[in-house]
């Protein structure tokens, strides 16, 4: 081991973090006000992740860490090795492995057990802010459940543009009370979120907000009846593995406009070819690359 | 047979009857031991000068302000309840449902960063509708009524003159159906002919909806034309009330036939 | 005294607060009595308070004591939703000049007091245009705002709105004044109908001849004038 506590916070900050999070369990979807600690990298690259990942870590956990479904990122890869120096854990990058999930801006395609956490990194935990800034107003809102306004940005999305415009950050209704952002996932991963057997934590480190969603929650997408809320298709089958309903990344593999489409979780893409599976575009699978 | 027909009349009970009514702040008087009744479909007028205390009453009863005393008993549709003694959040579900607040200035009473059919609308969303269909035929003929072009729903208040935000205010607050409007001066700020096209327009909807009023205002032109009875305050006290043409032409109170007689006549 | 006005005692002074709160007595002793059917016309030199007695029955002006009773309802001391009650249905009152809300077309003016009681719009508008058209007001003129007519045209327009209700109690404060001829004739048929169908009428008629044809009985207001007054009584407020 290091210099550092276990996984870097002292005693007393992952007790107020982990008092939080009882409290953001006990009331699925309220936003918890949470006194945000300096963490070793800046504002909006993850503190909020970082905290309760670090709230929640014990020696035996095995922790994933993605962004935008890839563990091969930059900033996946630095909070992984974070972990590896303060805390000693031992880290995957396999799905089924992880017992701890630290994700920004996705939901991994395999479904979840209950004995795995999700962590969202969250950058504006407050669903109603850019149609009220005052925080006093938002917080008497949630308290009162008045919700009327977040239709009302629906409501203007199809008047303006014939749809409901919203594609990430999508708003949701959990247990019937508060409307909570579930971050800037794709509006493809909501439904994902409700009854889902994982415990789910959302850390905002600049905002100091922590809320969950605790496991088999119901977990609702807003809409209007004559406007249901749609998901979405993956739009082409993956040209690694071909999968057909995962959510997709273009990449760009020459400079005349040549691309494809491949599943944006990488460790279920992964999986997938392990177990045989082909799709247009692929190599056969060897062990050892991507 | 005329006498009982009066009679049966006034067995009618008050849709809301403010009893002593009073609010200090810290030492002076805000408004002191007031105390009306109103009735369904009628307009009350409240009129005074600055500092009369009518602005502070409006508040007080508009749950913007809470009176050191009094009780404002108001037969909704959930009985007889002291309005003043709700929590915040059946006080302010009441202003979204059975009472509502027409400000003087339009932009206090609209959103004016979202579409005139989404203003109108959201009163409805707020108490739970969900069909967007709807929702926007309900905003667009409410549009109608007030005499705004539904075919500009779609438009920002912004882009409104001050007759027509005045008029969205109001479609605004009267779709959910409310049978108490308060207004505070609905038609200061606008020009004189765009302010007689509004007194004309709510003195048609108060009639078609059934709707009571409460209107504040230091003008009395104004009350002459809308209102069917009249609170005179001054220092924060009623010092005189009667049906509006009699208060006018025949003034009790000293203080009241000073303000009549000071109205310009042009 | 049974009759659909019935006036006893009735008296009114002014208190002019802002002028030193000088007291100006005008009414003593009022007394009254108009029966259904009959139309009886009040006279008096100008300023003898012929208009004031008038708004104390209609409640435009409080009176200080005694008894007004209209319909059997007892106006002085009444609360003002006992006098707005019968001002409604059962109350007509033609002013000698017509005030209403700028912009608002001469038919809803007309039609407003049944609107008032409840009667469908089409309804109220037909009843408005019918009086309308007998009183000579050209249908072009209709939409318009009667603040733009004539005096005589305003005048009609007003007489118009006392009448599109069939009022058991009818006060009527000049109501020939700037008609010539052949609308003074229409004005006058119109209370002989009135009275006809039963209401009582109380009018004042500077004219002598249009008196005489509809008036049935005559009062002098003077007789209620207090000793030592002065016949004119000066008012806060005008018409």
């Amino acid at each position: 081991m290091t210099e550092y506590n276990f996984a870097y916070l002292d005693e007393r900050t992952k007790k107020m973090i982990r008092r939080a999070l009882l409290k953001a369990v006990a009331i699925p979807g309220y936003q918890v006000p949470f006194s945000s600690r300096e963490m070793p990298m800046p504002y909006g690259w993850g503190t909020g992740g970082v905290q309760v990942t670090a709230a929640c870590l014990l020696p035996e956990d095995v922790l994933k860490v993605i962004d935008q479904g890839a563990d091969d990122t930059t900033n996946a890869v630095s909070i992984r090795k974070f972990f590896e120096k303060t805390a000693g854990v031992a880290t995957t990058t396999e799905t089924e492995e992880a017992t701890i999930i630290q994700t920004r801006h996705r939901i991994p395609e395999a479904p979840l057990t209950e004995k795995q956490i999700l962590v969202y990194q969250v950058p504006i935990p407050e669903p109603l802010r850019f149609l009220e800034p005052r925080e006093t107003e938002t917080r008497r809102m949630h308290a009162l459940e008045e919700y009327g306004l977040m239709h009302v940005k629906l409501y203007e999305d199809i008047s303006r543009h014939g749809h409901i415009a919203t594609t990430y950050a999508y708003p949701v209704l959990v247990e019937d009370r508060y409307v909570m952002d579930p971050s800037p996932i794709p509006k493809f991963d909501n439904p994902k979120l409700s009854d889902c057997a994982a415990l789910q934590l959302f850390g905002a480190g600049r905002e100091q907000r922590i809320y969950a969603v605790p496991p088999h929650t119901s977990v609702v997408s807003l809409d209007f009846e004559d406007h249901p809320f749609e998901r979405g298709s993956a739009g082409a089958d993956c040209a690694l593995c071909g999968a057909s309903d995962s959510y997709l990344d273009e990449v760009i593999t020459d400079d005349r406009g040549g691309r494809m489409f491949v599943c944006s979780d990488t460790a279920f893409c992964r999986a997938r070819r392990r177990a045989g599976y082909v799709g247009l575009l692929a190599a056969p699978y060897e062990e050892g690359a991507a | 047979m005329s006498v009982a027909m009066s009679a049966a009349e006034l067995e009618e009970v008050p849709l809301l009857e403010v009893t002593g009514l009073t609010r200090r702040y810290g030492a002076r008087i805000g408004c002191a031991d007031v105390s009306f009744a109103l009735w369904p479909g009628e307009v009350l007028g409240i009129v005074g000068e600055s500092g009369s205390g009518k602005t502070t009453l409006l508040r007080c009863l508009a749950g913007e302000l809470q009176p050191q005393e009094g009780r404002a008993l108001y037969r909704g549709e959930d009985g007889e309840t002291d309005v003043l003694a709700l929590p915040e959040p059946a006080r302010r579900r009441l202003m979204r449902t059975e009472w509502a607040l027409v400000h003087q200035n339009p932009r206090d009473g609209l959103r004016m960063g979202v579409s005139a059919g989404a203003n109108v609308g959201e009163r409805l969303m707020a108490v739970g509708w969900r069909h967007y269909g709807r929702i926007r035929e309900t905003a667009g003929s409410w549009l109608d009524r007030v005499e705004v072009d539904p075919g500009r729903m779609d438009e920002r208040p912004t882009a409104f003159s001050g007759g027509m935000q005045q008029r969205l205010q109001i479609a605004r607050n009267l779709v959910t159906g409310p049978r108490i409007v308060f207004m505070d001066e609905p038609t200061g700020g606008l020009d004189v002919s765009v302010q007689a096209r509004l007194l004309d327009l709510i003195r048609g909807l108060v009639r078609s909806y059934g709707l009571s009023a409460i209107v504040v205002t230091h003008d009395l032109a104004v009350v002459r034309l809308l209102a069917d009875r009249l609170l005179v305050m001054k220092d924060g006290r009623v010092v005189e009330t009667g049906l509006t043409d009699q208060v006018l032409d025949d003034p009790q109170h000293n203080y009241t036939q000073l303000l009549v007689s000071s109205v310009l006549r042009v | 005294m049974s009759g659909l006005i019935t006036v006893n005692s009735a008296r009114k002074r002014f208190v002019l607060h802002t002028q030193g709160g000088v007291e100006i007595p005008v009414m003593r002793e009022a007394a009254l009595d108009v029966a259904a059917g009959e139309c009886v016309a009040l006279t008096g030199a100008s300023g003898a308070g012929k208009s004031t007695l008038m708004r104390m029955i209609y409640g435009n002006y409080l009176a200080d004591g005694g008894s007004i009773r209209v319909d059997g309802v007892e106006i002085v001391g009444a609360s003002p939703r006992v006098v707005a009650a019968l001002r409604r249905d059962r109350l007509g009152y033609v002013s000698q000049f017509l005030r209403v809300v700028p912009r608002v077309p001469a038919i809803e003016v007309v039609a407003e007091p049944l609107l008032a009681l409840g009667t469908p719009a089409e309804e109220a508008r037909a009843c408005a245009g019918a009086l309308l058209g007998r009183l000579a007001i050209p249908e072009a003129l209709w939409p318009l705002s009667p603040l733009t007519f004539s005096g005589g045209e305003q005048q009609r327009v007003n007489i118009a709105r006392g009448f599109v209700h069939p009022y058991p109690v009818l006060l009527l404060d000049e109501p020939t004044a700037s008609l010539d001829g052949a609308n003074r004739e229409i004005v006058l048929s119109l209370i002989e109908e009135a009275k006809a169908r039963g209401a009582a009428v109380l009018g004042i008629f500077h004219d002598a001849a249009a008196r005489a044809r509809v008036a049935d009985r005559e009062v002098d207001v003077s007789v209620f004038a207090p000793p030592e007054a002065p016949p004119r009584a000066a008012q806060t407020a005008s018409a």
